[in-house]
């Protein structure tokens, strides 16, 4: 029971340190890191729960997070290729407040 | 029969988008006819077994559970499928004139938009939470790489905005998921619903996803991402976003509520969410008030109609889920007709400013008379689609005597007439300014005719009203609860 606990810290330490990464960072990259280390965290989560707390663990939680995993490397791929052309167009690689655009 | 329709309506599309990027650059056109004209089509054998036994189920593959994938149809899902299908069929008119699929743009265009396709089909379909959340992700990544289609600077800021807040969202969701999973070892819909009871660990598991889905939905407060992300995009990908894509995720948050949490007693949290739905109506209504280009006002206006979808919650009763079944399908047809005007003004003036709009009707008649009878029912005048979804939603809060509402809803359509109105009077009633010589590039007559078909389907909506209603109370869930 202890370690399921320890997971449950882990998890919920590292998804904290997500969101803060999240709201403070500038850089794109940056908040790209701290979106997949709240991933992560919730993985853990997931895996935790279906530990091997009275014998054989649960399979399927272990086929969601797999999954889980296959969006987020491809998500974060299309992110960064966005990142990418978004530098080559404007020069920076962060976000600014210019909701309506220019004509 | 019905089985290989609704394989069809997921697979098809998929198969689609990878044959496009292989064969010659010739062919690229008739397959895309190939794959979006028969979508309607397929979905003429289920709405023939819908109709008589009120749903249907199947085992993806003749896999059961809980590893296999169980789709599941009802006139819920079959009613945005339907409203998908026209849109990928009317909209698609506009786009394949704005990128025609055999040149680069057209590569980079339709296989996304075909991805798009078959990931709405497959949310719509889907009858589990893991399901679910991979459907929905496959929606937001085909969504944004459309909206990157644009390549200015503006839409792909929007674009990376949307992306971060769409990822930090499905999380949240995923979350949920993992929490519900781990509280009763199932992720069916409609199994959890009677196995979860109410408590501190299902409530903070409901609370977790329903945020995370409205972040996707854009409901006030959580919208600042829509209004750049639609009002930048490409004219057919603003459309398709505002019509369905931020729809779906308002489903999954009506199939959870009312079919996974039923019966839960949860008023504050349903006053909540329905004060959500009023903030959003007046705010996106004021700023659309405001805004200074014509795509920025439409956006603006999806906030403000996407806050009908919410006042479900408050009302409860079988009219009112008439009514947001109705009000999201008329609405979807109404701003898809309107961004597609909207982006064919933009494709032959150059720019959408407001003031440059003036005159407009001697000169573009067409897309301008689309604006004008888009907007009469999305401001819900008689007998346009929007204005049975109105009146629905009125009839509702008085039979509940909920007055609060009735004014909500009654000042929602006065601010939606008041915004529509000053794009009419200025396209039609201001004498054009001679500052300007901008030139004029006649929008190819395919595309016009996309939007105005769009507009007359959202008017014609109101004439079909009693099939759809009568579809729609058989998939109420105090109905067929089991």
């Amino acid at each position: 029971m202890s370690s399921a606990v320890l997971f449950v810290i882990v998890a919920a330490l590292l998804f904290g340190i997500g969101v803060y990464g999240l709201i403070i960072a500038g850089h794109l990259l940056r908040k790209l890191f701290a979106i997949n280390i709240m991933g992560n965290a919730i993985f853990i989560l997931m895996v935790a729960a279906s530990g091997p707390l009275d014998g054989k663990p649960d399979a399927l939680p272990q086929a969601l997070v797999l999954t889980g995993i296959v969006i987020a490397v491809s998500a974060t791929a299309f992110a960064l290729a966005l990142m990418v052309r978004l530098y080559q167009l404007t020069g920076q690689a962060s976000l600014h407040n210019n909701e309506g655009g220019d004509d | 029969m019905t089985e290989a329709a609704l394989a069809g309506l997921v697979f098809l599309p998929l198969l689609g988008a990878c044959l496009l990027l292989l064969v010659p650059r010739q062919w690229r056109t008739a397959l895309v006819l190939l794959v979006v004209v028969p979508l309607p089509v397929l979905l003429l054998p289920i709405t023939a077994v819908v109709w008589q036994q009120q749903a249907v189920q199947m085992a993806v593959a003749g896999h059961a559970l809980p590893l296999g994938i169980v789709w599941r149809v009802d006139a819920l899902s079959l009613l945005l499928l339907w409203l998908n299908a026209f849109l990928l069929v009317f909209v698609g008119l506009q786009a394949l004139t704005r990128f025609p699929p055999a040149t680069p743009a057209g590569l980079r265009f339709w296989p996304l938009w075909l991805l798009l396709a078959a990931g709405i089909h497959a949310l719509l379909l889907s009858a589990d939470l893991f399901n679910l959340y991979v459907t929905l992700e496959l929606v937001t990544l085909a969504g944004i790489g459309l909206i990157a289609t644009s390549n200015r600077p503006a839409a792909l800021q929007a674009a990376m905005r949307y992306l971060l807040l769409a990822l930090m969202a499905s999380l949240l969701y995923l979350l949920g998921v993992g929490l519900i999973y781990a509280e009763i070892g199932t992720l069916d819909l409609y199994e959890a619903g009677n196995l979860l009871e109410p408590g501190l660990l299902p409530a903070t598991a409901m609370v977790l996803m329903i945020t995370g889905l409205l972040v996707k939905a854009a409901i006030f407060p959580l919208h600042a991402w829509l209004p750049a992300a639609h009002g930048n995009a490409p004219g057919p990908v603003s459309a398709l976003l505002s019509a369905i894509v931020v729809k779906v995720s308002i489903y999954i948050v009506w199939r959870l509520w009312f079919w996974t949490a039923e019966g839960w007693p949860m008023p504050a949290l349903e006053l909540f969410l329905g004060l959500l739905g009023a903030g959003a109506i007046l705010y996106g209504s004021a700023l659309a008030l405001v805004q200074k280009r014509l795509k920025m006002v439409i956006a603006y206006s999806t906030v403000a109609q996407l806050g009908y979808l919410m006042l479900i919650f408050p009302l409860a009763s079988l009219l009112a889920w008439q009514a947001a079944g109705f009000h999201l399908v008329s609405h979807g047809l109404a701003k898809a007709a309107l961004f597609v005007a909207a982006g064919n003004i933009l494709a032959s003036l150059g720019t959408d400013r407001l003031r440059r709009l003036a005159g407009l009707d001697q000169r573009l008649p067409l897309d301008v008379f689309t604006l004008a009878l888009a907007s009469v029912s999305l401001m819900g005048l008689p007998p346009s689609g929007g204005f049975i979804g109105k009146w629905l939603f009125l009839q509702a809060a008085w039979e509940q005597g909920a007055w609060g509402w009735m004014a909500l809803i009654a000042l929602g359509g006065l601010l939606a007439a008041a915004y529509l109105f000053r794009i009419l009077a200025l396209t039609c009633f201001h004498p054009r300014s001679h500052g300007h010589s901008s030139r004029l590039r006649e929008p190819p007559s395919r595309a016009s005719l996309a939007g105005l078909l769009l507009a007359l389907a959202a008017i014609g909506l109101g004439f079909a009203s009693a099939p759809i209603l009568t579809m729609l109370a058989s998939a109420w869930p105090g109905v067929i609860a089991p």
